[in-house]
């Protein structure tokens, strides 16, 4: 017994994974080049030491640790993102809910293999299971970003599973691979109904985590006495952030995949205009956060915080803090304020802006702090090395590549719950619409 | 249970050095050259702020001598992945267990006084050098962050030479290599919970102060503020 075919028209969608194409290949080796000569900067600094970075006393945490922020934040754009458009039954949810799963569990490796990179001794890593000390943020963090990998995972690969039947069945490679990962999936009425309450049941679980998992992040910072990492906002203001350069990275990622294999009736300016509103939303939301953060330093005026302001507002460091003002609220503000310009090209400028400006955000947070600490005698200053910006080249491909290479081998939009829309949705949606609304008739008697 | 502390007086300070250099000699700190330092590589657990003030021809320099505080509520101590760093409960004194550090430099970032040192790269010493390193403390190796350990292996000879001799450990007996080698005694160091012992009664004095005292860390390194040398009404 196969599952049924899918319709002619989404034939569309499993079509990558049936062919290569020269593209593909120049894709893969473009990027396994730049992942490479990653490889090669970071072998160099595991035979020389930390030393050939730009991380210098008091300065210890740089790049590293701004991607490791970075990457974690971009997480948010999927599951979480996902799992509240399912639990909403938002109905434009369909096309978008895998290729942003895709991308949280694909960029949490990147960000856990930018802490394994920022250890002295990376040899060591395992010795947090070993010697772990529950008192340590740092502790916190490798227990939630656990948490929320496996759980993204699952929540990931729970709706592939009808969609590689439908590989298994009815796809002519790999079909040994596709056996083992369908676990028998027929579509009966009874597997269907299974399925349906875990991806209920996973849907719920992941929000918390995701929260717990940028909260965590910051409190690696907010629980320090440093100042202005030591504030009690960190937690609200990160997991944000997280959102919000989340969805600038789903929307670039739509666009790329739309553009790439053709995808123009899935992906609709419909879809790009709805997460635009999301992202303006965002965007305010992001703007209220740092101004009630900045002025509360402000007004407070202790000195060693002020040390910290100045450097980002006037300091060494203040190109980085007007240029995160800019791309994060400015650009993206007058982009998507107007429905005008809140098209497929109008909102993909706004995401590049917005993941810009919260790469740079994360900066501005680690490094002006680190560069002014308490005591006031020591100072220092911290800039780049070519292994750091190799490194952060080599994860922005090794994201690529992850990505390009999944949607080889998955659909990146899910076949069954298209049609499944496309069936049922269409009715429930009816019958839910109805369900807001009194009857005519006895909307009228008094 | 004795608490060792250090006091050191700022009046007595010349700013010398000595304390510096008797601290990379005893605990094989190596050197730096002025790029390293110019680069913020430099590593010394005793270092010495200076401070100008004024202009020329009214000018004043002052000194502060800067080893770790050994907190007694220490912030490093918390954020540590892997207990790497801890107040011991025998004696207070902070230390870091270098083979099980694995160089997040969490610690360095939460120390309000930045006196934590990361290995940025191996240590190295001049050939002559290698015959003279100190066999009492163990070589840190890349990638790891080390401290002032208030010369504990000091601490661990002089309690076994009290032992041999069937002996209580008396005040003075043990000292870190920077107060035993200060040439005008500015840094004294004992038992804090002695009070016959002469830090403590040191630390009784009305210059007394400690380095961010708001913070709550309870620093265990005391300064005896400038005064008594400039007459009292300068400082």
């Amino acid at each position: 017994m196969a599952v049924p075919r899918p319709s002619a028209g989404d034939m569309v969608l499993i079509a990558p994974t049936q062919r290569g194409g020269k593209w593909f290949f120049l894709t893969v080796c473009a990027l396994l080049g730049v992942v490479g000569f990653a490889v090669y900067a970071w072998l160099t600094q595991l035979q020389v030491g930390l030393g050939v970075t730009g991380m210098n006393r008091p300065v210890v945490w740089g790049f590293y640790i701004t991607n490791f922020v970075f990457f974690i934040g971009i997480s948010h754009a999927g599951t979480l993102i996902s799992a509240i458009l399912r639990l909403c039954n938002a109905e434009w949810r369909r096309p978008i809910t895998r290729c942003a799963e895709v991308i949280t569990v694909v960029v949490l490796f990147i960000g856990v293999g930018n802490v394994v990179m920022d250890l002295g001794r990376p040899d060591r890593v395992l010795f947090v299971l070993k010697h772990g000390h529950l008192r340590s943020p740092l502790l916190w963090d490798v227990m939630s970003v656990t948490t929320y990998l496996i759980c993204s995972s699952i929540y990931l690969y729970l709706p592939l599973i009808p969609d590689i039947a439908i590989l298994r069945d009815h796809g002519s490679k790999r079909r040994w691979l596709y056996r083992v990962l369908a676990l028998g999936w027929q579509g009966t009425e009874r597997q269907r109904r299974v399925l349906e309450i875990l991806i209920g049941i996973m849907a719920v679980i992941v929000i918390p985590v995701a929260v717990s998992v940028h909260t965590v992040v910051s409190w690696v910072f907010g629980m320090t006495v440093q100042p202005m990492w030591h504030s009690t906002i960190f937690g609200p203001y990160f997991v944000c952030g997280a959102i919000f350069s989340g969805i600038a990275a789903l929307i670039i990622t739509m666009a790329v995949l739309r553009r790439a294999y053709g995808l123009h009736e899935y992906l609709k300016p419909i879809h790009f205009n709805y997460l635009g509103i999301l992202l303006l939303v965002m965007t305010l939301l992001w703007f209220y956060f740092t101004f009630a953060e900045h002025l509360t330093t402000y007004y407070g005026g202790d000195p060693h915080h002020m040390a910290v302001f100045w450097e980002k507002v006037t300091g060494r460091y203040a190109a980085f803090f007007w240029a995160m003002v800019v791309t994060c609220f400015v650009i993206p503000m007058a982009i998507l304020s107007r429905a005008k310009t809140r098209t497929v090209a109008g909102t993909v400028v706004a995401s590049a802006s917005v993941t810009v400006g919260m790469w740079l955000e994360r900066f501005t947070i680690v490094v002006p702090t680190l560069v002014n600490p308490r005591l006031p005698y020591e100072r220092g200053f911290y800039a780049p090395t070519w292994v750091e910006w190799a490194l952060m080249a080599g994860c922005f491909a090794a994201f690529a590549l992850a990505y390009v290479i999944f949607s080889k081998l998955f659909p990146i939009i899910s076949v069954w719950e298209v049609e499944e829309g496309r069936e049922a949705g269409f009715e429930e949606a009816l019958e839910r619409i109805k369900g807001y609304l009194p009857p005519a008739e006895s909307a009228a008697k008094p | 249970m004795p608490l060792w502390g250090m006091v050191i007086d700022l009046d007595k300070c010349t700013g010398c050095q000595a304390c510096v250099v008797a601290c990379k000699a005893e605990n094989d700190v190596p050197f730096s050259s002025p790029e390293l330092s110019a680069a913020g590589r430099k590593m010394s657990w005793m270092e010495v702020i200076t401070e100008i003030e004024g202009e020329f021809p009214d000018v004043r320099m002052r000194y502060i001598p800067r080893p770790c505080m050994h907190c007694d509520r220490p912030p490093c101590t918390k954020v540590c992945p892997t207990k790497a760093t801890y107040r011991s409960w025998e004696n207070g004194i902070v230390g870091q267990i270098y083979p099980r550090c694995i160089g997040c430099r969490y610690c360095m970032n939460n120390c309000p006084y930045t006196v934590k040192y990361f290995n940025f790269f191996a240590p190295e010493w001049p050939d002559e050098m290698k015959e003279c390193l100190n066999p009492e403390v163990s070589l840190r190796p890349k990638g790891v962050v080390e401290k002032c350990t208030f010369c504990d292996h000091r601490l661990i000879r002089a309690k076994e030479q009290a032992r041999a001799e069937g002996r209580e450990l008396q005040d003075g007996e043990y000292m870190p290599a920077c107060a035993a080698v200060c040439p005008t005694r500015a840094i004294e160091f004992g038992d804090l919970e002695d009070p016959t012992s002469r830090v403590a009664r040191a630390r009784e004095s009305a210059r007394a102060f400690r380095l961010m005292e708001e913070l709550g860390v309870e620093p265990k390194v005391y300064y005896l503020r400038e005064g008594e040398w400039y007459g009292g009404s300068k400082a």
